[in-house]
């Protein structure tokens, strides 16, 4: 019961975050210089004053900005209308969608390895606290966490380019472009290994920081001693009492970083031209297509929200102490 | 006193390495036995060692802390001499304990019954059917609904989390229950509803039982035998008969002294001027000399051993030597 109305006052929240988010997105390239109108018709300035206002009739662009074109956009977002990429003269929606799976894949595989072996490196180093090992592990776990995506991406792309002859960009060879799934996977592989990797390192210190000093906290717990008591052993305690315990505070750090990860894509995306969202995002950038922009930011609010909510479900799940209050 | 003593404490010494580098000698030479279905008692104020002893005892001391002497006879086995994996057999099959402070030993995570359960399971005693219907038991036992397995620890109130960590320590079948301070953290009702459960439960089952405390009173009540320790060492040890009416030790004179109504147990120790001693640089002579109020020349030189006055009645005090032998 408390925790049905929890779960309702978080989605709540996170819908008014999101409503919140759409207005800003909407307000934040109305306030941007440049007339819509303008940059629909281009530098054709031949074209009457009489078609540019029926145009803006057309578009709507004559009512007021509060409330009336605000719900029209809410309206055509809901819709999955999220206009037209002033560059590509394509619907931004379709745009976004043909990118968003690579950069899913991409940041899926790298969250997915580095909270393995973050998990399991943090584990481990705090379970073998002040072992060479703990003094390792958390060595290198500083520096992957201080390192650059750029440089780090760079790096990496150089050296595995050069000593293990992996390719340096794209997701297939371009002979392989728009061939069948399944007889490109072995290629689609070898270009994914690098990203991942860098993905992988990136997270991965952070991750296992995290999890080091969690684990060290739940080890010192009363329970853990009576667990011990009960004749375990101390990898037995470790597993059973210390790991769902010392996941607590993660869960809520790897459901954030999945919102914020695409900032992180875009890095490593532009090192290894790899064609997803992030690359897109740089594109709409540096042309000042404001549209594309746009429902790029509505993607990354969204999926930050989403993200939260994840975490909010799971903490539940894993916490039964989590109540209303 | 004929029947076998289950536990043989002898000698037992520990010492914990302070986060200074000091060596705090937390046990020095503690000794005293635990008859099969009997209860003692372990008091002293605060930093005296009776959680070290009981920690010792289980062989759960934190890693600052080590055994560096003694032995400790269950039957005819020393479990010091156990390697961690033999020992680990003992714990809670053999041995159980209710910490002080239960509030937070059980699993936050985890339903009361699978933590309970999990104890059973772990040693292989029965099969799983018969381990859940032993966890309904055990709850009913010591007055909890069997339909509350399935709650978490937040959902109990402390007196119930203490029952659920009492059933828990029961859930072995041990031969010793180890009882830490079982009722400091709860309110006065409750402190005699859980010390009422603990006599019944030991009634019933026979138990042997160590139980700390502050409070004379609780001793009084449930104790047969008494372990007084004062500055990690035994000051004085006996039945719960001698200490109260012949106790000869200052220490433990003083301690009742300040205690006078055993009927009233809602009081604690009063405070004797002073302080204990600190464990990192004891004097020579008897730990209590700063404090004692019938000291001679000699407490301040020689450390008093714990010697027999009477019968199964232990004393280390220097004014008390000369004509009695030394413990076993
Ligand atoms: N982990 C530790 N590191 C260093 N010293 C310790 C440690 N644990 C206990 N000690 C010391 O050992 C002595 C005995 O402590 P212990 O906890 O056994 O006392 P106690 O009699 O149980 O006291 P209380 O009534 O407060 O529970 C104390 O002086 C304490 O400071
Ligand atoms: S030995 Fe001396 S100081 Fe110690 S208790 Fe006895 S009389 Fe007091
Ligand atoms: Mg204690």
């Amino acid at each position: 019961m408390a925790r049905r109305d929890y779960l309702i006052g978080k989605m709540g929240i996170s819908l008014l975050t999101l409503l919140f988010v759409l207005l800003l997105d909407f307000l934040l390239f109305r306030v941007l210089p440049g007339d819509p109108v303008r940059a629909v018709i281009g530098r054709n300035i031949r074209i009457s004053a009489d078609v540019q206002s029926s145009l803006r009739a057309q578009f709507g662009l004559d009512k007021p900005i509060f409330l009336d074109q605000f719900v029209d956009t809410l309206g055509q977002w809901a819709r999955g209308n999220l206009g037209v990429s002033w560059s590509q003269r394509r619907p931004v929606s379709e745009i976004l969608i043909s990118k968003l799976w690579n950069t899913l894949l991409l940041i899926g595989l790298g969250q997915l390895f580095s909270i393995i072996f973050g998990v399991m490196l943090g584990l481990l180093a705090g379970w073998k606290r002040k072992t060479p090992f703990d003094i390792g592990a958390l060595t290198f776990s500083l520096i992957a966490w201080a390192t650059p995506t750029f440089w780090l991406g760079i790096i990496l792309l150089v050296s595995g380019s050069a000593w293990f002859g992996l390719p340096t960009g794209g997701i297939v060879s371009p002979a392989n472009i728009g061939k069948p799934l399944h007889t490109v996977l072995p290629d689609l592989i070898r270009h994914l290994i690098l990203p991942t990797l860098t993905f992988t390192i990136l997270y991965l210190g952070e991750y296992m920081l995290i999890m080091r000093s969690s684990i060290l906290e739940t080890l010192s717990e009363d329970y853990i001693l009576t667990a011990r008591a009960k004749g375990m052993s101390n990898f037995q305690v470790l597993m059973r009492h210390g790991l769902r315990n010392a996941m607590l505070p993660m869960v809520t750090i790897i459901a954030l970083n999945l919102g914020f990860t695409v900032s992180g894509a875009i890095y490593i995306e532009t090192v290894f031209s790899y064609d997803g969202l992030g690359n897109l995002v740089q594109t709409a950038l540096v042309k000042q297509d404001y549209p594309l922009l746009q429902g790029a930011f509505l993607l990354l609010a969204v999926s930050v929200i989403a993200a939260n909510m994840l975490a909010d479900f799971l903490y539940t799940y894993l916490d039964p102490r989590v109540k209303a209050n | 006193m004929n029947e076998k003593p289950l536990l043989r404490v002898r000698g037992l010494t520990t010492e914990f390495v302070t986060s200074e580098g000091a060596v705090a000698r937390a046990l020095e030479d503690v000794s005293f036995d635990v008859l099969p279905g009997k209860t003692v008692g372990l008091v002293g104020e605060s930093g005296s060692g009776k959680t070290t002893t009981l920690m010792a005892l289980m062989r759960l001391l934190p890693a600052s802390g080590r055994i560096t002497k003694g032995k400790v006879w269950f039957n005819d086995t020393n479990l010091l001499a156990l390697s961690e994996r033999e020992m680990r057999d003992y714990r809670w099959k053999s041995m159980a304990i209710v910490f002080q402070g239960a509030m937070n030993a059980l699993n936050p995570v985890m339903k009361v019954g699978d933590q309970i359960r999990e104890a059973i399971l772990l040693h292989d005693l029965m099969d799983r059917g018969a381990a859940e219907k032993r966890v309904r038991d055990l709850l009913e036992m010591v007055g909890i609904a069997p339909a509350r397995r399935d709650q978490y620890p937040h959902q109990y109130s402390g007196g119930m989390r203490q029952r659920a960590m009492i059933a828990m320590a029961l859930a072995c079948a041990p031969d010793i229950l180890f009882a830490d301070e079982p009722t400091t953290a709860l309110d006065v009702m409750i402190q005699a509803q859980i010390l009422q459960l603990l006599k019944e439960i030991q009634r019933a089952l026979g138990l042997a039982v160590v139980i700390v405390t502050h409070d004379l009173g609780v001793v009084a009540e449930v104790c047969d035998e008494v372990v007084v320790l004062y500055g990690g060492k035994v000051a004085e040890y006996g039945s719960v008969d001698r200490i109260y009416n012949h106790a000869q030790h200052p220490y433990t004179q003083r301690l009742l002294e300040s205690f006078p109504d055993i009927n009233n147990p809602s009081e604690t120790l009063a405070s004797i001027p002073g302080t204990p001693p600190r464990l990192t640089q004891l004097p020579p002579g008897c730990r209590f000399e700063p404090r004692c109020h019938v000291k001679i020349n000699r407490c301040a030189e020689v450390s008093p051993p714990l010697l027999e006055v009477e019968p199964g009645h232990y004393v280390a005090c220097i004014l008390r030597e000369g004509k009695e032998a030394n413990f076993q």
